[in-house]
């Protein structure tokens, strides 16, 4: 299947399972998942609506934890952390990058980015700078104290990726990233991908377009809550 | 184990920042904040602006009190107002009633604590100088009498033992008696006039503190009621014996009164401020067995004073009810919009949540938040009732007085407040599982 890489896997997944109790009914919504992502991997999550790629997300996201299995995430298992120490983990590994931007109102482009930062501790001076730079590498220089409902969706997005990306984060999970945006824009959010990537960083794309696997490296199929295929694109091409 | 890391991570620098994010989130909806403070600063304003009222209200009557002495018994001599008494007593056409010197006497031997009384008569008739005249009270006492009442001479001196042994016609006039009689020129040396006899002015003294606080004539130069308790001579007692004898004619509204009073008034003065009410009760009991009807009666300044503090603390109980209820009622403004903030920002908690906050920082910041909102209030409510009060004093004349500790307390009570209703609703956005709180729409 996947060919081990050279390194550790970034995030492990072993057996997990989330349950759901709906009524009198367990809703398995995932089921013996086992997955290994490596630093640098460009990996989509692809499946029919309903086959628990939300579910996914979550517990990859530590916004959620499995009903059964483990979680490695940097070789920390993270499935019987504490609410605390999730809050920690997400605000120093993850990066999060959602459907509809989820930028907050009230603050403007630097300070949404720099929201991760000031959970990290990181001061005043040093986090609006890295805010400015990323802000800048977006395409959003001349935009820095806009609010999100002065800019456009592709614009806003892309503040969402700064955001993401200001804690250096080891992995970055994208929700749906494109799916509000017309094919101009979501083009250039992918184009940032790829970028990213390239320069090394570990992207996790969910989405039901199935044309997004042929940018990604490798692909995930999930179908009623397992992995169904997990391929590279080595195997995908061949 | 909440609050203890939280003092612990909460470094200045975060909450810098949580107050700015608070005042940005507050200044999104101005209008709104500002009506949700302004139960709190209703709350405050009339706190502060109320104990200020009621504080130089009862400072006022506490001062009158004082100035009586706290450590005398006042007796005074009054007309009965038994019918069957005056009836029988019309066909002697002399009214007799009041005080005695045996009622004097017989306190000094039986009433432990007594240290001196001050006896004195009344005349009451037109006191004159030259053509100017008014309707005053002639006081015959005794020298110790302004030390023993709290009254300062203002000008000159009051009479010697020497001159009241020695029946002199010397007279100390009251200021607003001065003041009417000898609008221009300098009364001391002069003489004025009661009746036929003729009295030399030795000094001025300060006008009795129960009888006016203001002294000045109104427009027409005519003195108020108020104003004519205050004008007052004093004259040995010896000298008024030997003027006006035993009975006192006044003609009054037509026609001739003529009483016989031997003491108008008594002043006991006792040693100790514990013995004042024991020795009120003697002498109640000394009084009661010497006179067959009610025609005394007795002020107890110490008495008084206890009396208008307990009214005074009942005030402050009344107060801090209102006080309470309203800050009770901004508290729960408070709560209900900041329950409102939460829901409406649910995803923003989602976001956080999803960014890194923990359960304390979302605490913290809706925490912040309300404690700005109600802090605000508390500020415009300070301001408000510290400018009330001056207003008050400017218009209506009236005493106001801020205690230090008012303002200061009405704010700490308003932080306090929202503190105590923004926890439930800070502890509510903490709650939200993150996941649901970012699907919220
Ligand atoms: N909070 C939940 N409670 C109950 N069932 C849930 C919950 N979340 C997801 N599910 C169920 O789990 C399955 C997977 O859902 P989801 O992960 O949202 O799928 P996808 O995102 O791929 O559409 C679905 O059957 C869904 O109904
Ligand atoms: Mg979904």
């Amino acid at each position: 299947m996947v060919s081990p890489s050279h390194s550790e896997p970034v995030i492990e997944l072993r057996g997990v399972e989330k349950h759901y109790q709906m009524g009198d009914t367990l809703v398995k919504a995932l089921q013996g998942v086992d997955l290994k992502i490596f630093p640098g991997d460009y990996i989509s999550i692809l499946g029919p609506s309903g086959c628990g790629k939300s579910t996914m997300l979550n517990i990859l996201g530590c916004l959620d934890q499995p009903s059964v299995g483990q979680y490695f995430l940097d070789g920390l298992d993270v499935s019987k952390l504490s609410d605390d120490d999730l809050s920690q983990v997400r605000g120093k590994k993850l990066g999060f990058i959602f459907q509809s931007y989820n930028l907050i109102q009230q603050l403007t482009v630097v300070e949404n980015i720099e929201v991760p930062l000031y959970y990290q501790g990181v001061s005043e001076k040093e986090s609006r700078d890295i805010a400015i730079e990323l802000a800048t590498r977006v395409g959003l220089g001349k935009r820095l104290d806009h609010r999100p409902t002065e800019l456009s969706g592709g614009q806003q997005q892309r503040v969402a990726i700064a955001r993401a990306l200001s804690n250096d984060p080891s992995v970055i999970l994208a929700d749906e990233a494109t799916g509000n945006l017309d094919s101009k824009s979501g083009g250039d959010i992918l184009g940032i991908f790829d970028q990213l990537n390239a320069d090394g960083k570990t992207l996790i794309l969910i989405t039901h377009d199935e044309g997004m696997s042929m940018r990604t490296s490798r692909t995930i199929r999930l179908k009623d809550g397992s992995i169904a295929s997990d391929k590279r694109r080595e195997e995908v091409a061949r | 184990m909440i609050r203890h890391s939280l003092l612990r991570e909460f470094s200045l620098f975060r909450l810098k920042r949580s107050v700015l994010l608070g005042i940005k989130s507050l200044w999104m909806h101005r209008l709104r904040s500002l009506l949700t403070a302004m139960g709190i600063v209703f709350g405050v304003c009339s706190v502060i602006a109320m104990l200020a009222i009621g504080e130089g209200a009862s400072h006022e009557a506490q001062q009158q009190i004082k100035e009586l002495g706290s450590q005398n018994i006042i007796l005074r001599s009054v007309k009965a107002t038994d019918a069957t008494t005056a009836g029988e007593q019309e066909r002697s056409l002399i009214l007799e009633y009041g005080l005695t010197y045996r009622d004097i006497s017989q306190i000094q031997a039986t009433v432990p604590g007594v240290l001196v009384t001050i006896p004195a008569r009344e005349v009451k008739d037109f006191i004159w100088n030259e053509s100017r005249s008014i309707d005053g009270s002639t006081l015959g006492t005794v020298p110790w009498f302004p030390e023993m009442r709290n009254r300062s001479i203002v000008r000159g001196r009051f009479f010697t033992e020497i001159e009241m042994n020695t029946r002199a016609p010397v007279c100390v006039l009251s200021r607003s008696l001065a003041r009417h009689l000898f609008p221009l020129t300098e009364p001391i040396g002069d003489t004025v006039r009661i009746q036929t006899s003729y009295f030399r002015v030795i000094g001025v003294i300060a006008d009795d503190p129960a009888a006016s606080s203001a002294g000045e004539e109104d427009k027409n130069g005519k003195p108020s009621a108020k104003q004519s308790a205050a004008m007052e001579m004093l004259i040995p007692i010896s000298t008024l014996e030997d003027h006006f004898g035993e009975v006192l004619f006044k003609y009054r509204s037509g026609s001739f009164e003529a009483e016989k009073v031997e003491l108008h008034e008594v002043t006991v003065r006792i040693d100790e401020p514990d013995r004042v009410m024991p020795a009120a009760q003697a002498i109640r009991h000394v009084l009661e067995r010497n006179h067959k009807k009610v025609d005394y009666e007795m002020i107890v300044p110490l008495d008084l004073l206890r009396r208008a503090e307990r009214t005074k603390q009942i005030f402050n109980i009344v107060l801090g009810s209102i006080a309470a209820i309203s800050l009770l009622v901004g508290g729960i403004g408070i709560m209900n919009i900041m329950l409102a903030t939460v829901t409406e920002r649910t995803r923003e908690i989602g976001i956080r949540r999803a960014l890194g906050a923990k359960k304390k920082d979302i605490v913290v910041q809706f925490l912040i938040e309300t404690v700005m909102l109600s802090g605000a209030g508390g500020v415009i409510g300070v301001a408000l009732g510290l400018a009330i009060p001056l207003i008050i004093t400017h218009f209506a004349e009236m005493v106001t007085i801020i205690e230090f500790w008012a303002p200061a307390l009405a704010f700490s009570i308003s932080v306090i407040t929202g503190v105590l209703f923004g926890i439930y609703p800070a502890f509510r956005a903490a709650g939200m599982n993150p996941v649901e709180a970012l699907r919220h729409e």
